[in-house]
C-alpha cells in the first residue's frame, strides 16, 4: 500500500488531485489522508483525518510514503524506515503561510530514503520507481547532541531549585 | 518526544494539543491545551488562556518546547512567573527562524536553532532531532 498524506492543519487540493490522477498506473493500493481539502479523490481510497495511533499503523503497512514536507511525516517514516516522497506546499499557491516546506525539502535532500518532487512529472516518475528502505540508522549523533545539551540545561537548573520540579514538553 | 530521553522521568510534566498523540507515546498524566495558529484569533485565545491557567497552576521550574503557538505562551508565562526556558526552533525552520521563535527570544534563556547556518550570537546549535 502506498500512503499519501498532507497532514492535518492545511487543505492540499493540488496534490491530492495529483496522486488521483496517478494512482491507477499504479500497481499497488494507494491510501490517501486528504486534511481539510475539499477534492475528493475517486481512484484511492481517501480519509479526511486519521489519528495518531491509526496514522503509524498505516505507516507501519505502507510500501511508501508520498507526503506534503510536513516534519511529523518526516520523523515517522525515517522511524519506521520507509522511502519517502516529499512534495512540498507552495506559499505562491496558498497552499501555506510561506515557502518553508520548499525550504525544508531544499534541507533534506539527498538524506537516505528522502526523495523530492516538485511537480506531477517527477511525482510520477518517483511514485512508481523502486524505492529501497532507508537502511537503519544506528545512531544520530546531531540528534543526542541536542539530547545532552537539553539535559544538562536542565541538570543545572534542576540543582539551583533543590530538585523539586516539573517542565512543559 | 524525540527529546524524551534529555528529561527527567520523575519529574516532567508533558502539555500537548493532541491527546492521542500522548497516548500513542505511552505519556500518562498528560495536559491538553487548545491547538491554534495566528490565523485563527479566537482559538488562539483559548489557547493562551489555558496555557496561564497551566502554567499558574504548575509553577514548573523550567518549561521546554519546541513551539508553536501554544507552546510559545506556556514557555512566555512560564518565564513571567520565574522559569527557566528552552525554545527549540522547529526544525521546519530551515531558512530563517520561525515567528514564533522570534516572538520567544526574549523569553527563552536558552534559544536553540537545529540548522548550524542559522548559528548567530543568541541563536545556538546543538544538534538536530532529526
Amino acid at each position: 500500500m502506498i500512503l499519501v498524506t498532507v497532514g492535518t492543519q492545511l487543505p492540499f487540493d493540488r496534490f491530492v488531485r495529483i496522486m488521483d490522477r496517478l494512482a491507477p498506473s499504479l500497481d499497488e493500493d494507494v491510501f490517501a489522508q486528504t486534511g481539510r481539502g475539499s477534492y475528493r479523490p475517486v481512484h484511492m481510497r481517501a480519509q479526511q483525518v486519521v489519528g495518531p495511533i491509526e496514522f503509524e499503523r498505516l505507516i507501519e503497512q505502507c510500501s511508501r510514503i508520498v507526503s506534503h514536507a510536513g516534519i511529523g511525516t518526516i520523523v515517522m517514516a525515517q522511524k519506521h524506515r520507509k522511502p519517502l516522497i516529499l512534495f512540498p506546499r507552495l506559499g505562491a499557491l496558498d497552499e501555506h503561510r510561506n515557502d518553508h516546506q520548499l525550504a525544508t525539502v531544499r534541507a533534506l535532500r539527498g538524506r537516505p530514503g528522502i526523495h523530492c518532487a516538485n511537480d506531477e512529472a517527477e511525482l510520477a516518475a518517483l511514485v512508481g520507481a523502486p524505492l529501497p528502505a532507508p537502511e537503519p540508522i544506528s545512531d544520530l549523533p546531531e540528534r543526542d547532541r541536542l539530547r545532552r545539551a537539553v539535559a544538562g540545561f536542565i541538570g543545572e537548573q534542576h540543582r539551583l531549585f533543590d530538585a523539586k520540579g516539573s517542565r512543559l514538553v | 518526544m524525540l527529546l524524551r530521553p534529555a528529561l527527567p522521568g520523575d519529574h516532567v510534566i508533558f502539555a500537548t494539543t493532541n491527546h492521542e498523540l500522548a497516548m500513542r507515546d505511552g505519556v500518562v498524566g498528560v495536559h491538553l491545551l487548545p491547538d491554534a495558529n495566528r490565523d485563527e484569533p479566537r482559538r488562539a485565545l483559548a489557547a493562551l488562556l489555558a496555557s496561564v491557567r497551566l502554567v499558574w497552576r504548575l509553577r514548573p521550574h523550567v518549561v521546554v518546547t519546541t513551539g508553536a503557538l501554544p507552546g510559545l505562551f506556556c514557555l512566555i508565562v512560564g518565564r513571567l512567573l520565574g522559569a527557566r526556558t528552552v525554545w527549540i526552533d522547529s526544525i521546519a525552520a530551515s531558512d530563517r527562524p520561525s515567528l514564533s521563535g522570534a516572538l520567544a527570544r526574549p523569553f527563552a534563556t536558552r534559544w536553540y536553532t537545529q540548522w548550524q547556518h542559522l548559528q548567530s550570537p543568541g541563536r545556538a546549535y546543538e544538534g538536530a532531532l532529526l
